[in-house]
């Protein structure tokens, strides 16, 4: 088994095909759209490969040492052209191929109209395995 | 075995060995020592009177390892004193643990921790869950707290308002896992309450109580906020309205009025309404006013907003938003809601997608999309 990160982006990923913001989704839309991603993380724990889920805020700051004794630095007025990330998924499957395969299930949770959103989704294994030795 | 019973005793024991002079670290492993003996002992062999039997035992415990810590000093041996089993007047010790759980030397987040451990018994596991952090990092940040005040001697009485601002943390922190902090901290309020008279304890626990009842129509079954104006009103528990209404009445009776009273008061006026419109919100309003001239805060200002909106029409109300600073949690939202009811639909839209994304939790960012997202399509009709 292996742990994989599924990153979902503000900002940073390509456009999605069904791109609509949420707010100018109906209300029945959105509660679709929630369904469709607690139903899959429900199924992700049956199976025992949900590890964790959690959204983030869409404001974040960069930060940088600024040298002995100074505050560190934040990021000014460029925050805009930063990627974001929106919340992630963590899994932990056999596989990679079963890692692309749930990120593309994930992908087509349905927006606006009921159409999948087809959102570009991030795919990270975890650097937790030690390479297994064969001789 | 009374588990309930050993968890209620746990604080007043402790209370009783750090008035002995304990060091707090050591008097808290010195009373888990003796819970522990009382699982042993207690099923075979009921004390007459636990909490004399607990804070004996405790007691030798706190001194066997004192003497066995500092045995190369000969000046210890002195300390061979047991104390004589018996009664042991509980309030003022309790109430001292209290006040050194809520140390000003204490982060917020550390006050909070240790009060779940110290007062309420909780055991670290227990805290962790609620938190949802690991095990031993709430071990680290309760031993830590621990240090803090190892040296602390109580011996002013403490602030009561920093006791009361720490329980009103617990309370608002939700829950999840095994552990529900609103109960915890409505229990632990009443102690309190039990401990000393004051109109700012009543104050709180009438607020949390009052709070407490609307909490099973506050959410659906998959975790949409419902707005107070569409709450189910049948799901209110009327007992726990009673009683917070009667504590809240008897402590404003006193004349001695403070920030948890006026935000109780409001609470009562919201929850004593049958309907959503048979508000009193004059009434309401003119306790916002008590409220700002008490605590000065621009956050009750912003909620008077909101009150004078429901008074005086959406005008009024978006009136009395204007006079303040727009950075404000929340204004975006609270404009929006004014907009809304003033038929402004498109700026209401915009303000409440504006708002969704300077939420801080989702529930309420969801709830706010949701907002928008209506409004939106009616716009599209």
């Amino acid at each position: 088994m292996a742990k994989y990160l599924l990153l979902k982006h503000y900002r940073g990923a390509p456009a999605p095909v069904n791109d609509v913001p949420m707010d100018r989704w109906s209300p029945e839309e959105i509660t679709a759209h929630m369904r469709y991603m607690s139903d899959f993380a429900d199924r992700l724990k049956e199976t025992g490969e949900f590890v964790d889920a959690q959204a983030l805020a869409p404001e974040g700051t960069f930060v940088r040492y600024d040298g002995e004794g100074r505050p560190p630095v934040t990021d000014g007025p460029f925050a805009e052209t930063k990627d974001l990330i929106a919340g992630w998924m963590v899994i932990d499957v056999d596989s990679h191929e079963r890692a692309v395969e749930l990120a593309g299930e994930l992908s087509a949770a349905p927006g606006a109209g009921g159409r999948p959103i087809h959102e570009w989704l991030e795919v990270r294994p975890f650097l937790t395995e030690t390479p297994t030795v064969t001789e | 075995m009374d588990e309930v019973l050993l968890r209620s005793l746990t604080p007043s024991v402790l209370g009783v060995l750090c008035r002995r002079g304990a060091d707090f670290a050591a008097a808290e492993d010195a009373v888990q020592d003796a819970l522990v003996e009382a699982l042993r002992v207690w099923p075979a062999d009921p004390p007459r009177d636990p909490k004399g039997w607990l804070v004996t035992v405790a007691w030798r415990r706190f001194l066997d390892a004192t003497r066995s810590d500092a045995a190369r000093r000969r000046r210890e041996d002195r300390a061979e004193e047991e104390p004589a089993p018996g009664p042991v007047p509980a309030a003022d010790d309790t109430l001292r643990l209290y006040f050194l759980c809520a140390h000003p030397s204490l982060s917020p987040s550390s006050a909070v921790a240790l009060t779940l451990r110290a007062v309420g018994g909780l055991t670290t596991r227990q805290i962790a869950r609620a938190y949802l952090v690991p095990e031993a990092t709430m071990a680290q940040r309760i031993s830590r707290a621990k240090r803090t005040v190892a040296g602390v001697r109580l011996d002013r009485p403490g602030d009561v308002a920093t006791v009361l601002r720490v329980l009103y943390l617990v309370f608002n922190e939700g829950y999840s896992g095994d552990v529900d902090l609103a109960a915890e901290a409505v229990r632990l309020t009443r102690q309190l309450a039990g401990a000393i008279d004051h109109p700012e304890v009543a104050g709180l626990l009438a607020l949390m109580l009052l709070h407490h009842a609307r909490r099973a129509a506050r959410t659906t079954a998959d975790g949409r906020l419902v707005p107070l104006a569409e709450q189910d009103r049948t799901r209110w528990d009327t007992a726990l309205i009673a009683e917070g209404i009667g504590i809240l009445q008897a402590a404003l009776a006193r004349d001695r009025l403070g920030e948890f009273q006026a935000q109780a008061a409001i609470a009562a006026l919201n929850a004593d309404a049958p309907t959503a419109e048979e508000t009193d919100w004059p009434q309401i309003v003119e306790w916002y006013d008590e409220l700002w001239r008490l605590t000065g805060s621009p956050v009750v200002r912003l909620n008077r907003a909101v009150a004078v909106g429901e008074a005086d029409g959406p005008r009024a109300g978006l009136a009395a938003l204007a006079e303040l600073d727009s950075a404000l949690p929340r204004y975006a939202a609270v404009a929006a809601y004014l907009h809304e009811r003033d038929g402004a639909l498109e700026t209401a839209a915009r303000l409440y997608a504006e708002a969704a994304g300077r939420a801080s939790n989702l529930a309420e960012r969801d709830h706010l999309t949701r907002r928008a997202a209506r409004l939106n399509a009616r716009l599209r009709r």
